[in-house]
């Protein structure tokens, strides 16, 4: 069992946050990995920045752009936090566009990933089939689960299909939209949420896109094991920089303490 | 044409190793319902009858099939324009776009995106728009919009709203990628209209199917015009590749047509200004499809450079890259010099103003060697008008 099926086991209401390598300050990889724990995150997906990130908005798009002007790569990743796991126990994930993956070469990376600890990739744009034919064997191998994202226009077959292939958890995006776009969940977002549990499906669910604040993580806390913070926690970088203070400030401010 | 070609896409919309769609979980639903109808669409009467008519009355096809006498005397060789600069709106865009206009009113969309770089596309797909009726959006790179102001224009005039791209090198991909972002947004209403051989698998079969006209003309123009049953050559540019689809297509499975790409290598393959991107680049995914492309060692994509805003794409049709793997057609590349003298030569040979991006196809005379009773095809894929203000600062008009 790696780190992320077993905080799901154990937890609800995860509290997770993303945001990009590099960004705002090259160095900053780490230090904001570790902010982020002591503040009482759950788990953390770490951004690979890409020049080309067709499912981001704009936000998560400027971070991006910042991050590789900064010389961030997924080798300079790796060495950021070859040593991440002396002071990191939360479960970390990696999450970004297929082609400098594919560059690297999927193999190597997967290796790497498990030789730092990493515990899942996130490649949105790395086809369902081509995951199966190509890589599963070698996630499956490493013990590094692959997430896979499932939207309100997903068909039901498909997202049958997606759950017997993981194990770790399924990224729910929570409406038709690119990162940071829309704030708030509407009732026709919850009845997809309800839609998708009433399933039966083994793997648990994380909700992302569209929670930014206290409101809306406790909503999607209801109808999932937990949910991502995106772009407002990419923001609250970009204004204040990787100030430990303002993390711990803006994850209590969201987190959910109540039992 | 059998669909069993090997140079054609396959079951899985896979060229050989290249194409396939690799695209966010968001835009699959819209992949998979296009990947259902298109084929069922584009093999319907209905279909065939308003697409031929529209191309016949609206666009003027058949476009000619021109001996160039005097070109040819200069090269001793039989040099044969396909003219698509003769189309309404000057260039062969606006057959993938009366196509596409056709399939989305087929699928009830009412909302037209697409993207643009020079703005030929983009005008393409407003013209087609203002003709339907539909609502249509068109995403330009700032930098774009900023050079390309009479197309800019144009739109405007044609009714489609012009959307700044603003992120990465504010140019053509990045214009691709706001487009996309758009339909992640609005999956339902909208059909996304792509001006060439790339993007995700249906994509490039589809829109090589709607400029397979060009090829299709040839075929029966050259054995009209010459006691040959097929041309020697048939000689094309590629940025994404969708004129050389076109002008190939019906050739593919004729071994005898020997077909040739020119790749824009703007300063030089090596000069690190470029657009060559089978000679520079390497195997990635761009825009949802696996072919060639120019990245950095990280895997971060890179900016082209080429003096012909067509060609400067980072990526180049999934189909070519498999032509170019399976040698069944011959990449070359022109720079913007060799270009340019083309274009100078045509001109005043001819009478003909080719665009830049055709130039460079007409660059591959000088570098080739014909025999004097070949028949040399070469796609004269738009008109110059639009690069006059480069023509001017070049030649000193």
């Amino acid at each position: 069992m790696n780190r992320i099926q077993k905080l799901l086991q154990e937890k609800k209401k995860i509290f997770s946050a993303y945001y990009t390598a590099g960004h705002p300050q090259l160095e900053d990889t780490l230090p904001i990995l570790e902010a982020l724990q002591e503040a009482g995150t759950d788990l953390v997906e770490v951004g690979m920045p890409f020049s080309d990130p067709l499912a981001d908005g704009p936000t998560i798009q400027k971070s991006s752009e910042e991050a590789l002007e900064n010389g961030m790569s997924i080798k300079k990743l790796f060495e950021q936090i070859k040593e991440m796991r002396k002071t990191i126990d939360m479960p970390i994930v990696l999450m970004g566009y297929f082609n400098p993956v594919f560059k690297y070469g999927v193999e190597a990376f997967v290796a790497k990933c498990k030789e730092v600890g990493v515990d899942g990739v996130i490649l949105p744009d790395l086809p369902f089939d081509e995951y199966k034919d190509k890589y599963q064997q070698l996630f499956e191998d490493a013990n590094i689960s692959n997430i896979f994202l499932i939207t309100p226009q997903t068909p039901d077959e498909r997202i049958k299909l997606i759950d017997a292939n993981s194990n770790g958890f399924i990224y729910m995006v929570s409406s038709a939209a690119v990162t940071g776009a829309k704030s708030g969940l509407s009732d026709q977002q919850l009845t997809y949420f309800n839609r998708v549990n009433n399933l039966g499906l083994k793997t648990p669910r994380i909700i992302g896109f569209g929670i930014s604040n206290k409101e809306t993580f406790t909503t999607a806390c209801q109808y999932a094991s937990g949910a991502i913070v995106g772009s407002a926690f990419v923001k609250l970088l970009a204004e204040k920089g990787a100030d430990k203070t303002a993390i711990n400030d803006f994850v209590k401010s969201i987190k959910d303490t109540s039992e | 044409m059998s669909d069993k070609s090997k140079y054609q896409v396959d079951e899985n919309g896979m060229y050989g190793r290249f194409g396939g769609a690799f695209i966010p979980e968001m835009l699959q639903p819209n992949i998979d319902n296009l990947k259902k109808v298109y084929l069922d669409i584009i093999n319907s009467e209905a279909f065939q009858k308003e697409y031929k008519s529209l191309l016949k009355d609206y666009v003027g096809r058949p476009s000619p099939l021109y001996l160039a006498k005097r070109l040819s005397a200069k090269y001793n060789t039989n040099v044969y324009l396909k003219r698509e600069d003769l189309n309404h709106t000057g260039a062969h865009k606006v057959n993938n776009t009366i196509g596409q206009i056709l399939i989305a009113k087929h699928m009830g969309k009412e909302r037209i995106i697409a993207e643009t770089g020079a703005g030929q596309h983009g005008v393409a797909t407003a013209t087609a728009c203002a003709l339907m009726g539909l609502k249509c959006v068109v995403y330009m790179g700032e930098v774009d919009i900023k050079r390309q102001a009479p197309n800019v224009a144009r739109m405007k005039m044609l009714g489609a709203e012009v959307k700044a791209a603003k992120s990465g090198s504010k140019t053509l991909k990045d214009a691709t990628n706001e487009a996309l972002r758009d339909w992640i947004c609005n999956p339902e209403d909208t059909f996304y209209l792509i001006g060439s051989v790339v993007g995700p698998h249906p994509y490039p079969d589809m829109v090589a199917r709607l400029q397979a006209i060009i090829s299709e003309e040839i075929a029966w123009q050259i054995k009209e015009q010459t006691d040959k049953e097929y041309p020697d050559y048939v000689i094309a540019c590629v940025g994404g590749g969708s004129n050389a689809a076109g002008s190939f297509y019906h050739f593919l499975d004729d071994e005898r047509v020997k077909l040739i790409a020119v790749e824009a290598s703007g300063m030089g393959v090596d000069s690190g200004e470029t657009a060559a991107t089978i000679a520079m680049g390497d195997l990635g995914v761009i825009h949802g499809s696996k072919t060639y492309l120019m990245q950095s060692d990280d895997g971060q994509i890179t900016e082209p450079y080429s003096i012909s805003a067509g060609l400067d794409y980072p990526g180049i049709g999934p189909i070519h890259a498999h032509l170019h793997d399976t040698k069944r057609a011959s990449i070359i590349s022109a720079t913007d010099q060799e270009a340019l003298d083309s274009a100078l030569e045509l001109t005043q040979l001819e009478g003909i103003i080719p665009a830049l991006e055709s130039s460079h196809a007409l660059a591959a005379l000088g570098k080739m060697k014909f025999k004097p009773d070949d028949a040399v095809v070469i796609t004269i894929s738009g008109r110059g008008d639009k690069d006059m203000e480069t023509y001017m600062n070049r030649f000193g008009f």
